[in-house]
């Protein structure tokens, strides 16, 4: 475990950087480096802490190392189920003082949970990171002292209902769920959905709650990361003062993953109450970080990213017969996959908007995109690494990004290289990429289809 | 209690070691909050008279540049609702001597974002640039801002695509919910009761001349203003302003200011009916015209919404989600335009439990004009007044907030105030504004669900005069999009 504090300089707003001169083409690279210190607590817990007086605010982060691929079958959906119990009130915080506490105080904070991990976020004005602290650190150490059968009942009603919400009543809302059932076989953890199926969720019982916390809660299975507007050496004895007394629990063994590939073409049709029928053609592909991760993130922009891109421009702004196209990397810890999603237009059919998708596909994968196509996504994705340095708190802050790249890396400091990751690529790598991760012939194909034209 | 505020040095807490544990008996109290050091607005003009106000924020590498125009989709004559809509979409798809595809290419290509857009009360095209690429980029803005060329081949292919969404939006029940809302309380005559792109037959008749015509007369260097905020120096920035928007001459005369027409709250309680045949939860809407941005009642209106709808521990949501678990949250919203807004309390609500959650809706509504206890009072003044410097934090978010104080002439010191001004909100103040905003017995209520299974238990309750709509009768008939080649 690092132990030790790094200090680097923050050289993002340096005035050379400010001032050079902007020419076409990429720009001398400047390198973005984030200031952190860092440390472990005896009872295993990993800390991170950044210094921003940008606005006077901290946030407050946490990734536990779990999520919905460490369910079973049977109870899936229940790692997020556990993301809602986690504001319920713990140990010295009774059931809606959690949040009471934290609006009193000007204070916002969430959650949310993927494949692969847990992560929550308190936002407070700087004078109440002693508060927000305390929170997070009796959750941490003291959920169980106040949690109910009656509680885990109430929270599987609200989850429920964000189910019908984002999925069963939101138009196309069913197919997300079946694309990732056709991905991964039974019995692969990235089988069923992160939401969780409706009868697993009303099995899901208090004993469950009591046996994943003791399991997975422990702090040497989290991180936490404060960032924001704090003097550092104050920032760890409020840290060490607050998490020093949660208890250690068991290590975490590392999953083991079964392999995963496609054999042949998977077709599915979906009805739903929509107007207009939506194709989606999906591929394996590498885990978050691996080879071919970063070059396939280049080929979604080529294929889609703006009105240049290769089938946007073909399918929605010349032959003007798609309403909609998207293509993308979904990079995940242990196995992601590759999207590519159309709309036709009413009068158009699925057939026609497939064919020109697999001629793009089939031309990238024989010959490299221009340098221009290239240089045109790296400049996006170069800036949206600034555009990540605006905010400090909630999804996606500084403070979240910084326990990400810990998590995936083991350094909260990974921007650089993380950037690097995409500089590196030629044209060459992109057309390689599509060659290898997106064959023809072993992909999955689901349409949604509107209801009343199965019924003709 | 929570109302008093304990000053705890951080010294002090950091006596106890580890192994003796904290003190977890009692929360630990926030010291006084922190002072947010408002950026500071430089207030310049270009020689055409074009305000510009510039923030400097060194902090990271990028900078945002908005050109505000004052006119809005509200300001859309009637049977042409859409007009302000369309138009800023076609800027950006044909400008000076650049193509749709060449703007876009030539955007992409220095890992900018330009966006523009009307809302309500103001149009805008918004830049967002790393700053070593801001000179190359404001020539573009510029382009689209000022000499947009309005191809007759680009507005058919929006026309297209923005039939085919109106299409789409048939399917969604929170924006059939949202729509039908906005018709039955505005009707089809005032903007309000129309969405902002505008109906299939609006959408389908705007021609190049009316575009043109809008552009003319509100793009003006009188009717708009220029922010600049990011990792730039005034003096270095005013140059580049001045070279890309300094020589911005109006085309055309100014249209006279348009008068929305008066509108009647509703005099009793209606309801609204949608069908949505399987749907899985019902939407629900509830409420009627609210108050517009420039109402003396702004500050208690905040206090009071915060503490129906308008934050977590609000009492709708804390009602509808963690008591009865009817919805995954509930909420309430007073949106404050020029003219008057509606004011909405909303909620996706499981279809089984659609007419009880409609009761506690309104325990809900009719309680909150009874007094609002000390403590509840205070968590909702201090969630809005300590919250306030994250408005603050990003260029983005600092340049709405510029936007906010020039297109509703929000008063010099606004900001500065704006923490004192909530914390003076009283008790009588909420409640006084609760009985003048919230009568629950002059609501309009939309529910938009499985009618075969909802409907009785809805009639059963008595809210009111209840009428079913079709998705027709709200949107119009399905629109015709020609397809390809026609």
């Amino acid at each position: 475990m690092k132990a030790a504090a790094v200090f680097l300089a923050l050289v993002l707003s340096s005035p050379a950087l400010a001032q050079s001169p902007a020419k076409s083409g990429a720009p001398a690279a400047p390198k973005i480096e984030v200031a952190y210190t860092q440390f472990t607590l005896p009872n295993g817990l990993r800390v991170i802490l950044h210094e921003d007086h940008t606005v006077p605010l901290v946030t407050v982060n946490v990734w536990y190392h779990v999520g919905s691929a460490r369910e079973r079958t049977g109870r899936t959906g229940f790692a997020h189920l556990f993301e809602h119990l986690m504001f319920m009130g713990s140990g010295h915080v009774k059931p809606g003082e959690f949040d009471s506490w934290l609006e009193s105080a000007g204070g916002d904070n969430n959650g949310s949970t993927t494949n692969d991990r847990t992560n929550y976020w308190i936002n407070v004005p700087s004078n109440a990171l002693d508060l927000a602290l305390f929170l997070e650190s009796d959750r941490m150490g003291y959920l169980l002292d106040t949690m109910t059968p009656a509680t885990v009942d109430a929270q599987r009603d609200v989850v429920k209902n964000e189910r019908r919400q984002s999925y069963e009543n939101r138009p196309y809302g069913q197919a997300s769920i079946v694309l990732t059932e056709m991905l991964y076989p039974q019995g692969h953890p990235y089988h069923w959905p992160v939401i969780g199926y409706m009868d697993d969720l009303t099995a899901a019982s208090y004993d469950d709650v009591v046996a994943f916390f003791k399991k997975y809660y422990a702090p040497s299975n989290a991180s936490l990361v404060v960032a924001g507007d704090f003097e550092t050496a104050a920032a760890r004895r409020l840290v060490e003062k607050w998490f020093g007394d949660v208890k250690a629990g068991a290590q975490v063994e590392p999953m083991t993953i079964p392999g995963v590939a496609l054999v042949g073409v998977q077709k599915k049709t979906l009805t739903d109450k929509v107007q207009l029928p939506r194709l989606t053609i999906a591929w394996l592909t590498p885990p978050s970080l691996a080879p071919g991760d970063a070059a396939l993130d280049v080929v979604g922009d080529v294929l889609a990213g703006g009105k240049n891109s290769r089938l946007y421009k073909r399918l929605v702004y010349d032959l003007q017969i798609a309403q909609s196209v998207s293509a993308g990397q979904n990079s995940q810890a242990l196995s992601s996959y590759f999207v590519v999603q159309a709309t036709p237009r009413p009068g158009h059919t699925l057939d026609e908007i497939e064919k020109i998708i697999d001629e793009e596909i089939a031309k990238l994968q024989h010959e490299p995109p221009s340098q221009h196509e290239l240089d045109r996504s790296l400049n996006q994705i170069e800036a949206s690494f600034y555009n990540r340095m605006e905010r400090v708190g909630g999804f996606g802050g500084v403070g979240d990004q910084l326990n990400s790249y810990y998590t995936t890396t083991g350094d909260p400091d990974w921007f650089n290289e993380d950037l690097g990751r995409y500089r590196a690529l030629s044209t060459s790598d992109i057309q390689a990429a599509a060659a290898q991760f997106l064959p023809a012939d072993r992909r999955v194909e689901l349409t949604v289809v509107p209801e009343s034209s199965t019924k003709k | 209690m929570r109302t008093a505020i304990v000053v705890i040095a951080i010294a002090a807490c950091t006596a106890l070691s580890a192994q003796q544990g904290p003190d977890r008996s009692h929360p630990p109290q926030p010291g006084p909050p922190p002072t947010l050091k408002l950026p500071a607005i430089q207030k310049r003009q270009l020689a055409n008279g074009l305000p510009v106000w510039v923030v400097e924020r060194h902090e990271v590498p990028v900078a945002q540049v908005n050109l505000i125009v004052f006119t809005g989709t509200a300001d859309d004559p009637t049977g042409k609702f859409g007009l302000a809509s369309l138009t800023t979409a076609m800027l950006e798809q044909g400008a000076g001597s650049r193509s749709a595809l060449e703007i876009a290419d030539a955007i992409d290509f220095l890992g900018a974002d330009l966006a523009a857009g009307s809302g309500f009360d103001a149009s805008a095209v918004r830049l967002h640039v790393p700053v070593a690429r801001l000179a190359d980029a404001m020539p573009i803005m510029g382009d689209v801002a000022l000499r947009p060329t309005f191809p007759p081949d680009e507005l058919e292919r929006l026309r297209k695509q923005r039939l085919t969404s109106l299409l789409q939006s048939r399917d969604d029940p929170a924006t059939i919910g949202a729509l039908t809302f906005s018709r039955v309380l505005y009707g089809t005559t005032h903007r309000f009761g129309t969405a902002a792109a505008g109906t299939a037959e609006t959408i389908a008749a705007l021609s190049a001349a009316d575009l043109r015509g809008l552009y003319d007369s509100a793009f003006r260097p009188t009717n708009a203003a220029l922010l600049i905020v990011g990792d730039v120096t005034t003096d270095k920035v005013l140059p580049l302003a001045e070279s890309t928007f300094g020589g911005w001459q109006p085309r055309g005369a100014a249209a006279p200011a348009p008068k929305l027409p008066a509108v009647q709250q509703p005099a009793r309680r209606e309801v609204y009916l949608v069908d949505k045949p399987g749907a899985a939860q019902s939407q629900i809407r509830i409420g009627w015209i609210g108050a517009p941005r420039s109402t003396p009642d702004y500050f208690p209106i905040q206090v009071l919404n915060t503490i129906l709808g308008g934050s977590f521990s609000s009492r709708l949501n804390m009602n509808l989600r963690e008591k009865h678990g009817y919805a995954y949250g509930a909420s309430s919203t007073f949106d404050l335009r020029a003219a008057a807004g509606p004011f909405v309390a909303a909620a996706g609500v499981q279809t089984d439990k659609t007419a009880d959650a409609l009761k506690e809706f309104f325990v809900e509504l009719n309680a909150i004009v009874q007094p609002v206890p000390a403590d509840e009072l205070t968590r909702a003044k201090n969630y809005i007044a300590l919250r306030f410097p994250e408005a603050f934090e990003t260029t983005g978010d600092i340049s709405r907030r510029l936007e906010d104080m020039l297109v509703y002439h929000l008063p010099e010191d606004y900001f500065a105030k704006y923490v004192q001004n909530i914390q003076a909100v009283t008790a009588a103040d909420v409640q006084r504004v609760a009985q003048k905003y919230i009568q629950p017995n002059r609501f309009v209520v939309v529910v938009v669900g499985d009618l075969k299974t909802i409907e009785p238990a809805v009639r059963a309750l008595n809210l009111g005069t209840t009428k079913v709509l079709t998705v027709n009768d709200v949107f119009g008939p399905a629109p015709a999009v020609p397809s390809a080649g026609q």
